[in-house]
């Protein structure tokens, strides 16, 4: 059972008939692809709805599906902490966020974040910190696409040749989306790869839970005979035996999700702010219910395959889905899970991709080097031009990184996030005296005190799991920084703008800016309509 | 564009907008009611984490069958989740767009 799971001509066949099909489509959006707001926000043409389906593409990365099956199944409890602190995470983009921010920007954090503060430094701090997050994140998504290549098509983790081509083949393909389609056909990347990964998470719950009746007692109690830790799989304490990290990490897990930029981008490809607050509520909904899914599956593996079983097969914990998947359906559902799997990775990484080349071209290329006189045609070149280098970075970075123990980079993504833009962008929509100087210790203040610690932290040194295994270093006790680093960037936001109390208060522009936000006065109007 | 300089209209309009009755009226709507609801969910989600790392006993004492305290609060979590969006999207519907609109057709009209 361990290896030699499924056919690998179906695995690729399915796969390739995916990327067969979404290129098709990628092409078809790409004839109407002609402004930059067509590139980076789709002509801000996409319903609520449709946007809504996408964002759920978007943050449903291989991390939640794989990821959280099986720390279910191997764990039991705690892996469903972990989505809890995703899901009431879209609280924050929904009540606080997600329309202020449509209303406000036009395509990037920076827009809003510079709207009444100095254009120049503003900008430069929050493309640094999108680049910061969006990096970490796709360096730990191409690290897991290592990982899932040797479960699906039994390439042995010894060769990593064969592993690094794929890799190649993943990050070429992503290219081609971000290039050819832009946001649109990365949009629709996303919502193809939302259906089927939803459609799929439905059917094997059922399918689950139709071997015990509908009743979900009766196979927590299956999956508690099938592990050998037994009752404790039913409550907290398997997986995080630091009481502090576990908190730290819930702090950055609800406050992350509504700074990363990757997320913040899909707002504007709506044409308003009820459209953008109906693509958060499609999200929760959606996120909400595929969580609920990944319960019965973490459970369902760990009773019909069994934790053992799981441990030991290629890819360890993440291969728990697609073993169950076997277990239920054989080979062809097994192909079909493990094609979606490949899929998440992919739509994933395009939209973390074009986020990052849009945050570059818009905010440092356009309007810090060329103090925004930069035509658009040549700001979306370099937008195309970053996306590429980006992409080659990735695959560079993933082959790099394959084997190694990454997975505490989302977290610190998503640490980054609530710490250095979560706080600023708060501050500037409530807070009328917020200034330059504010913004500006918040970011950076945010962005370096989470590195600094994570550096010094057992997920680097000085542990078992950690980067550098052989050295120590490590004097912060706790493996992710956010219930240090996210009050310290709140408290640097405040001490900034008392610091910065001299600078001009631009009446004019912060009237604009409030306004706008709370009305949609004079906000970015759809270019194309369907 | 806005972002980098111009301006639709001239910026007075906005200051006279801000200082309005009717927006200042939106904007404290909109605040009374998402700063108080953040607040609760935020505590209701610290409750749990907090619950999860120092009383695991308590999570783990059985409600019906296999069902423990840790999986209905758990489960609770989606539940106010869901029910604070639904809650938010009525009270946007009508007590925030319809001002909003009347705001927004006043500068547009103006600009």
């Amino acid at each position: 059972m361990s290896d030699g799971v499924g056919n690998v001509g179906l695995n690729i066949g399915i796969f390739a008939a995916f990327v067969l099909l979404t290129l098709v489509v990628v092409y078809r959006a790409s004839r109407s692809n002609r402004t930059a707001s067509d590139y980076y926000a789709a002509g801000r043409s996409f319903t609520g709805t449709q946007n809504g389906i996408a964002i759920s593409g978007d943050y449903l990365s291989a991390a939640s599906f794989l990821g959280i099956a099986g720390a279910i199944a191997v764990n039991g409890y705690d892996g469903f902490l972990y989505s809890i602190g995703f899901l009431v995470a879209w609280l924050v983009a929904l009540l606080l966020v997600a329309e202020l921010l449509r209303n406000t920007g036009k395509f990037t954090m920076g827009d809003v974040l510079s709207f009444r503060m100095k254009q120049r430094p503003v900008r430069a701090a929050a493309a640094t910190s999108t680049l910061v997050v969006s990096f970490f994140y796709l360096i730990a998504q191409m690290a897991g696409a290592g990982g899932l290549i040797a479960l699906l098509l039994q390439i042995p983790n010894s060769n990593k040749v064969a592993q690094s081509v794929v890799i190649a083949v993943v990050g070429v393909v992503m290219i081609v989306y971000v290039l050819v389609g832009g946001m649109k056909g990365t949009t629709y990347v996303q919502i193809i790869k939302a259906a089927l990964l939803i459609a799929g998470a439905f059917v094997m719950t059922f399918w689950v839970l139709g071997k015990y009746g509908l009743n979900f007692s009766a196979l927590l109690g299956s999956a508690v005979e099938a592990s050998p830790k037994g009752e404790a799989i039913l409550a907290p304490g398997l997986q995080y035996t630091n009481k502090l990290d576990f908190i730290s990490l819930g702090l950055a897990l609800v406050l992350g999700t509504a700074g990363l930029p990757h997320i913040l981008m899909r707002f504007y490809t709506v044409p308003t702010a009820k459209e953008a607050r109906k693509s958060v509520v499609w999200a929760i909904w959606l996120i909400g219910v595929f969580y609920l899914f990944t319960l019965v599956l973490g459970y369902g593996a760990a009773a019909l395959v069994g934790p053992e079983a799981i441990a030991a097969a290629p890819g360890g914990a993440n291969s728990a889905a697609p073993l169950l998947a076997f277990e239920l359906g054989g080979e062809v559902l097994l192909g079909l899970i493990s094609a979606i799997a490949f899929a998440t990775i992919l739509a994933v990484v395009a939209g973390l991709t074009i986020t990052a080349s849009a945050s570059f071209a818009h905010d440092v290329y356009a309007n810090v080097l060329k103090k925004g006189a930069a035509n658009p045609r040549s700001e979306v070149r370099v937008a195309r031009t970053t996306a590429l280098v980006i992409g080659v970075v990735a695959i560079g970075g993933g082959i790099l990184a394959n084997g190694q123990n990454v997975a505490f980079l989302v977290a610190l993504a998503f640490a980054v996030a609530a710490s250095a833009n979560l706080p600023t962008i708060l501050y500037s929509l409530f807070w009328k005296r917020f200034n330059t100087t504010g913004a500006l210790w918040s970011i950076y203040g945010g962005l370096a005190v989470c590195l600094v610690l994570i550096v010094v932290s057992p997920a680097v040194s000085g542990a078992r799991t950690a980067m550098i295994p052989t050295a120590d270093f490590a004097v912060f006790p706790l493996s992710n920084p956010g219930i240090v680093s996210i009050p310290v960037s709140f408290l640097l936001g405040v001490v900034g703008t008392f610091v910065g109390r001299r600078e001009r208060f631009d009446a004019e522009r912060f009237a604009e800016m409030e306004v706008r936000s709370l009305t949609g006065a004079g906000a970015e109007k759809a270019t194309v309509t369907h | 564009m806005s972002t980098t300089g111009e301006r639709y209209g001239s910026g007075t309009v906005y200051e006279q907008v801000q200082a309005s009755p009717e927006f200042t009226g939106l904007r404290r709507r909109l605040r009374r009611f998402v700063f108080p609801m953040s607040a609760l969910f935020l505590v209701w989600y610290l409750a749990y984490v907090l619950l999860a790392s120092y009383a695991p006993e308590l999570m783990a004492t059985k409600v019906a069958g296999n069902v423990n305290v840790g999986l209905v609060i758990g489960l609770l979590q989606f539940v106010s989740t869901f029910v604070i969006t639904t809650v938010y999207v009525r009270f946007a519907d009508r007590s925030l767009d319809p001002a909003a609109e009347r705001i927004r057709h006043g500068i547009e009209g103006q600009a």
